[in-house]
């Protein structure tokens, strides 16, 4: 055995210059980082509160208050998505409660299933539903006969839109519910809680900031969802448009102003995501953190 | 205290948003839905507003019309696949027939209506640099070395495909072959720097990027075009060129169910008054009605228009399809060749 270990440490010289990459890797990594962010990003960005605001601001308002179609596809969207993702909720909860709690058959096939939505393209989830309500399915045609329309009708927008959605809440959730552990929900058991107790005063408040997390990561898709709501949606001006297709309707007919101030909308809509995000990862981290020391105590 | 009152908030607003759409699946039968390719949404805006003014005056019902805009085949097939319309204005012949094919229309739908169901019509033209620097005055420039042609796919656009007929049209119109008529599109197809999916993207190619010499367009999308590029474009109108037929027709099947017939035949009417064919000719469509195409003039210069039918023997838009566009036919060959020249 070495007398002392600390020599080992004094000959190591501190990093020098020499050992450092060289200034112009380093220079130009860092350059072709922030230029790539400033061209991919940073630009697009401003460049839709620019041309949004181009013809002055009274007109910016203009474009977004004027028009009866585009005020409903704002209205449109605030119904839409909120509808989406409280259906993702119910079912997000449901789905990680039932796999983190429980070891059965094809627990593995609905974990993969979760996650099917991230892996189809969006339009094909748009197709997917147009064939099953569409008139080629009997489905369809019983609806038709009896006067209800889902596909090229709100309904439709909504069904395509969770779907596509549906991997958020239930991704954020299973590792958060492993992490919590049964452990408490076992005690209130014991101490006779009912299993809507048990779920109100015990899992909900484990749960709530990764619950909040994957809602707004999910409200965010839903608000800008384009390709499965464009094939469902019949393109019906004033009626199916929601503000993603209403940008790119306005912007078809050249109406450049118009399409970038709705862009803009959207836009504001991400930033604020955005920084919700940012303020309650940590709260997320912190509830996982807990669950995990409960589990090591 | 204050978080309960802002879920039940929350609660009440997400309850009402879930009824709102459920009650919304079902069938409003008050409204005319007009399901039209992309280069008619400004004609149609203004056309449902004046009859449903015109509604109003003659019956005191106030009309809520819709409209969906989209490429003219996937119009076609979202009607196919319920989409509600009680009226269809596409590009094509083929989409029109496409949805009597599915037991949508009745068979006698070209028939019911003057002019064999088209209240206008249109034609292809081309849209040149202000000046036209290249002196691009017929079709047979669009070869030229020097010339390069921005034009939409004719496999995916209705807007590519009149296109394509009225190059195809340009020889065999003019009493040439279908040996030089293949040559010649070829060899404009090797012209094409990039060959959009959509008449849009084409529009953007040629007008935004400024890609190109000549683009080949709608004649009342040549004049958005040169009205929106300010001073730097201008329209070039070749002597002889495809008569663009985009038919109107009422869907039988979707006003019979939702009680519509009576309305939707009114609307039809209404496109052969002298009022629709005025806002018609101001949209840059060409009016059928001949005294308001007269007053017009103008507007339209003359051209020699010529029937895309008069390209197959048969006379019949199902063998215009087979015949060009369809898998490994005319248009796939004529590609294929100009790869290989490449």
């Amino acid at each position: 055995m070495p007398a002392n270990p600390q020599p080992a440490t004094v000959v190591l010289a501190p990093p020098s210059r020499d050992n450092r990459d060289p200034w112009y890797v380093r220079w130009a990594l860092i350059g072709l980082t922030l230029g790539i962010v400033g061209l991919l990003i940073v630009v697009p960005l401003a460049s839709v509160f620019v041309q949004a605001t181009a013809k002055g601001l009274y007109v910016y308002w203009d474009n977004l208050v004027a028009n009866a179609d585009t005020r409903h596809a704002v209205f449109l969207t605030m119904v839409v998505a909120p509808v989406a993702v409280a259906m993702n909720v119910v079912f997000g909860v449901a789905a990680a409660w039932a796999i983190a709690r429980f070891r059965f058959r094809g627990r593995g096939l609905l974990i993969t299933l979760i996650d099917l939505p991230f892996s189809v393209s969006p339009v094909v989830a748009g197709l997917v539903f147009v064939l099953i309500f569409g008139l080629q399915t009997p489905l369809g045609l019983w609806l038709r006969d009896h006067g209800y329309q889902v596909i090229f009708a709100p309904p439709a927008l909504v069904l395509a839109t969770a779907f596509v959605t549906f991997p958020f809440v239930a991704r954020e959730l299973i590792p958060v519910l492993e992490a919590v552990g049964p452990d408490e929900e076992l005690a209130a058991r014991s101490l006779g809680a009912s299993g809507w107790q048990l779920f109100w005063w015990i899992t909900v408040p484990n749960i709530k900031w990764g619950l909040l997390y994957g809602v707004i990561l999910c409200n965010a898709r839903a608000m800008g969802e384009f390709g499965a709501v464009y094939v469902v949606s019949g393109r019906i001006e004033g009626q199916t448009d929601t503000m993603p297709l209403r940008v790119q309707k306005l912007w078809e007919g050249s109406n450049n102003p118009a399409a970038f101030a709705l862009a803009s909308v959207l836009t504001m809509l991400a930033l604020v995501t955005l920084v919700l995000k940012v303020l309650i990862e940590p709260k997320v981290r912190s509830e996982q953190e807990a669950g995990k020391t409960a589990e090591t105590e | 205290m204050w978080a309960r009152l802002l879920l039940g908030l929350l609660a009440i607003y997400l309850l009402a948003a879930s009824v709102w759409v459920v009650a919304s699946g079902f069938a409003r039968n008050e409204q005319l839905l007009n399901v039209a390719c992309d280069p008619t949404r400004e004609l149609w805006h203004d056309v449902n507003a004046a009859f449903v003014a015109h509604y109003e005056r003659e019956t005191g019902v106030k009309l809520l019309i819709r409209q969906s805009h989209g490429g003219s085949g996937s119009q076609a097939r979202s009607v196919i696949d319920g989409l509600p319309a009680d009226i269809i204005s596409l590009a094509l012949w083929t989409d029109t027939d496409a949805v009597r094919k599915a037991g949508l229309l009745d068979p006698d739908w070209e028939t019911r209506y003057p002019n064999r169901s088209l209240p206008y019509t249109s034609t292809i033209v081309f849209v040149v640099r202000k000046g036209n620097p290249k002196n691009i005055r017929d079709w047979s420039d669009l070869t030229r070395e020097d010339v390069e042609v921005v034009t939409p796919s004719p496999k995916t656009s209705g807007n590519g495909k009149w296109s394509f007929l009225s190059m195809w049209g340009s020889v065999i119109w003019r009493g040439g072959t279908e040996t030089e008529a293949r040559d010649f599109v070829t060899k404009a197809y090797q012209r094409v720097p990039v060959l959009d999916a959509a008449a849009r993207g084409a529009t953007m190619t040629f007008a935004q990027k400024g890609i190109g010499d000549v683009h080949l367009t709608w004649e009342n999308e040549a004049h958005l075009e040169v009205k929106e590029a300010e001073g730097k474009l201008e329209i070039v109108y070749p002597a002889i060129s495809v008569l663009a037929e985009p038919h109107i027709a009422v869907v039988d099947a979707n006003v019979r169910r939702k009680n519509t017939a009576a309305v939707a035949d009114a609307y039809m009417k209404f496109l052969y008054t002298p009022e629709a064919q005025e806002l018609i000719a101001k949209n840059f469509h060409r009016p059928t009605d001949p005294a308001v195409f007269a007053k017009h003039l103008d507007l339209f210069p003359k051209m020699d228009l010529r029937e895309a039918t008069s390209l197959v023997p048969t006379g019949k838009w199902d063998d215009i399809q087979k015949m060009f566009f369809a898998e490994g036919q005319v248009f796939d060959q004529i590609q294929a060749a100009g790869q290989k020249k490449k």
